[in-house]
């Protein structure tokens, strides 16, 4: 399984965060909302079924959060840390690939 | 962000991401996915400026921040001027500002801050000839204040302030058609562009890059919260406004228009398929459709119609 | 070598402007600041100014156009009066938020109803609040000098607060008198570059300018902007004491005239000071011990300064060309907030003056100086006054 292309950043965003007020309140960390994990927003989530995929990857596409990569092999990875469980990707999966199932924990 | 060759590859978009995970839009919101798509087609060198917006909240409170860009927030009217600022500035820096290396100045605002509060900004920006690029993204209504209706807000359309009630009091108002009053500034490229059809979107802002001078695109940008929708058919419904000619996509570039889609040979999908899926529609009446279709059967006729003439 | 030659104050204002060398200028046309963006406008246009000039459609767009320049990081500038101050407020908060150094040069004008164009104070004024500091101008040299020393302030890194300079409508912006026009190398080396570390969009290095900030964030985001006006206080004597070594003109925040041993001291701005002072020479000559005080800087409000000329004081005339309804005008709210908890204060009696362009004779200052008097032996009377006003069509 590939890592979430994310993960230098949330590394590179723990390392400079600071809340210390600068003037102007100019905030300086690009990207660092990556660590704000979302994925606790989510009811649903997509269960993914490599065998039925074929790799056309408008799950990736339109995936608004983003938070889908794609793995060495080049199949959609689904990053739980990030998914609020919209289900575009399920809806929009020509290949019934994805399913929305309700969240188990 | 590191992306291996081989996905970068496969994709039909660039694979890098400059709008990052974390943000905190609402599930199946349009408007991200298309700042993902801006980000996507323009990169790191860009300057995106945001009025007071959903994409405010979804930029990131202090010390967030969701965009590897730079980024600059500002007050609702002002995404034009703020915008013809930045650049005037880019270049008395000595800046290349826009084209294929230039420094990407770009304003992103909803229908709310561009329709309404933000039209004489817009006006002066276009009117200027600034080397920007303003995006206009389309979720017809003020949805960051709670779905109160706007100048892009179609008819028969539930909002917070087009309620319904016994008087019938829905939004009685067709679509302000604010991508033709961009076109009555003759500026040299204009186009509309959906959430559901982002290889066009990519292909509009690569050329509202590349031609110099101001270039407005309007992005129908689904917001599932506002419309009722369920959030995952964000994208089925904006497709469904393709379509349905009821958000056909076009371009407007020197003069001339392009219909893009849906194909003007072919007769275009029943605007009830647009609607149904969406509960802000839910209270229309038969005659309601009729006058709305009638309207989509208008305007479309007068695009194919551009496009015959000026094509 | 400086150029001593004769002109209006909108004219000096436009070749402070030149001299301090703005990359943008936004503008857009207001009666009766107009003339400055035209004389910039020929400055760019002959090729003596090197700047993007911004024809912008409404001064809400013109402080827009130059709050994304400045926080592009450079140096801008633009100027306006009454409605168009008005119209540009709520952008006003956003510049000194975010903490940018734009200049903005003040034909102080009326604001409607009725439409006048004629001078007071009440464009200016009504943005106190704002973050801004305000300077006054009492003629148009002090126009010119206090450009200069407004940028010199406001991009000063202890500060980083956006600057306006009022100078009276008509009275100042159409009215010719004799300035020098500094050596530009001489302003060069007084202001240099604008090189901000806070604020710029450099493309190599995204920031974020303008956020959202939550409770947990905003009031210490907002207590800077308190913090760099207290800052400013220090700042501003500095940049006053070079600007004399330099271009050998003096400036205080309060300007004091003949208050050594004076019962009844005259405060007030702008071109009313020289008024103000030719009376007080005036009443000298007739044996009246009265003094006056001219205030410079009005924000940062020179609070220690103000303290001090209260010692000299037994009554504090204040004669302002601005209201609050129902309170006063801001001169007196201000003074009386610095000196409401001093042991020893002067009587504070304030008069509404001058509005709306309404010339300010010596007659309309001897009904001060009754009221003054009053005040002084211990009669009855009205702490605010509306002085001048033509009681036979009310």
């Amino acid at each position: 399984m590939a890592e979430s292309p994310f993960k230098a950043d949330i590394e590179r965003v723990k390392r400079e965060y600071s809340e210390k007020m600068t003037p102007g309140a100019v905030a300086r960390i690009p990207g660092s909302s990556v660590v704000n994990k979302t994925g606790s927003w989510r009811v649903f989530m997509p269960e993914f079924n490599r065998d039925k995929c074929v790799r056309c990857y408008l799950c990736y596409i339109y995936c608004p959060e983003p938070a889908i990569y794609l793995d060495e092999e080049n199949y959609p990875v689904f990053d739980y840390d990030y998914c609020k469980g919209c289900g575009i990707c399920a809806n929009e999966c020509p290949t019934d690939a994805i399913v929305m199932v309700r969240e188990t924990k | 962000m590191e992306i291996p060759e081989s996905v970068k590859k496969r994709l039909t978009l660039p694979a890098e991401e400059h709008f990052y995970a974390g943000h905190t839009a609402c599930q199946g919101c349009g408007a991200s996915l298309g700042l993902r798509y801006v980000l996507k087609a323009y990169g790191k060198k860009t300057i995106v400026a945001i009025p007071a917006c959903c994409s405010t909240i979804i930029a990131g409170a202090w010390p967030y921040n969701t965009l590897d860009a730079n980024l600059f927030h500002t007050a609702f009217a002002t995404t034009g001027a703020v915008i013809s600022g930045i650049e005037a500035a880019l270049k008395a820096l000595g800046y290349k500002v826009k084209g294929e290396d230039g420094v990407m100045v770009v304003g992103w605002a909803g229908d709310g801050g561009t329709a309404d509060i933000g039209l004489q900004a817009l006006s002066g920006f276009l009117e200027r000839g600034h080397d920007a690029v303003y995006i206009m993204y389309d979720n017809e209504a003020y949805m960051n204040t709670g779905i109160q209706r706007s100048g892009s807000t179609p008819y028969g359309a539930w909002t917070t302030n087009t309620p319904g009630g016994k008087r019938h009091f829905l939004e009685k108002r067709h679509k302000k058609k604010v991508i033709d009053i961009v076109i009555a500034h003759e500026i040299p490229y204009a186009a509309t562009a959906s959430d559901a059809y982002p290889e066009d979107f990519l292909r509009k802002l690569r050329k509202a890059q590349k031609i110099p001078g101001p270039s407005f695109i309007q992005l129908f940008a689904p917001c599932p919260t506002g419309w009722r929708s369920p959030t995952d058919k964000s994208i089925e419904i904006a497709r469904l406004a393709v379509q349905t000619a009821y958000f056909p996509l076009f371009e407007y570039e020197n003069g001339k228009y392009r219909i893009n889609m849906p194909s003007p040979k072919k007769e275009p999908k029943p605007i009830e398929e647009f609607l149904k899926l969406q509960g802000r529609f839910k209270y229309m009446t038969k005659e309601d459709v009729e006058t709305l279709q009638q309207w989509v059967n208008h305007e479309w006729e007068k695009l194919k119609k551009l496009a015959e003439v000026f094509g | 070598m400086p150029i001593r030659t004769v002109m209006k104050a909108n004219e000096a204002a436009a070749w402070a402007a030149k001299l301090a060398k703005p990359k943008v200028i936004a503008a857009f046309p207001i009666t009766p600041s107009t003339l400055i963006p035209e004389k910039i406008s020929e400055f760019v246009a002959n090729g003596e100014l090197d700047a993007e000039f911004i024809k912008v459609e409404s001064e809400h767009s013109a402080i827009s156009a130059c709050v994304g320049a400045s926080a592009a990081g450079v140096r801008t500038f633009t100027a306006t009066a009454s409605q168009g101050l008005a119209l540009m407020h709520e952008v006003l908060f956003i510049a000194a938020g975010m903490r940018l150094p734009i200049v903005i040069a003040v034909g102080n004008r009326s604001l409607s109803a009725p439409i006048n164009i004629w001078n007071d104070w009440q464009d200016s004024i009504s943005q106190r609040d704002t973050g801004w500091m305000q300077f006054y101008a009492e003629n148009n040299q002090e126009a010119l000098d206090l450009i200069l020393i407004a940028f010199k302030v406001a991009e000063d890194e202890r500060v980083l607060l956006p600057a306006m300079i009022g100078f009276d409508a008509f009275i100042l912006t159409h009215t010719v008198e004799p300035v020098e026009i500094p050596d530009q190398e001489v302003v060069d080396e007084f202001l240099g570059e604008y090189e901000p570390n806070h604020a710029y969009l450099d493309p190599a290095r995204p920031i974020t300018q303008g956020t959202l900030a939550f409770p947990a964030h905003y009031m210490e985001a907002r207590y800077t902007v308190w913090e760099a006006n207290e800052n400013a206080k220090k700042v501003i004597d500095e940049v006053f004491a070079e600007f004399e070594k330099r271009f050998g003109r003096k400036y205080q925040k309060i300007e004091e005239y003949r208050t050594d041993d004076a019962e009844i001291v005259f405060v007030t701005m702008g071109s009313l000071a020289g008024t103000v002072k030719e009376y007080v020479d005036h009443l000298r000559k007739k044996g009246i011990k009265a003094g006056a005080a001219k205030l410079t800087v009005y924000r940062p409000f020179p609070t220690e300064e103000v303290r001090e000329l209260a010692k000299k004081a037994k009554v504090i005339a204040l004669l302002e060309k601005n209201v609050t309804f129902s309170v006063g005008g801001a001169l007196f709210q201000d003074f009386s907030r610095a000196l409401v908890n001093q042991e020893e204060k002067p009587i504070l009696v304030d008069f509404i003056i001058g509005l709306g362009g309404r010339d300010v004779t010596f007659k309309n200052l001897d009904e001060v100086l009754e009221i003054s008097k009053k005040a002084l032996s211990g009669e009855e009377f009205d702490e605010v006054n509306w002085i001048g006003l033509r009681k036979e069509i009310l």
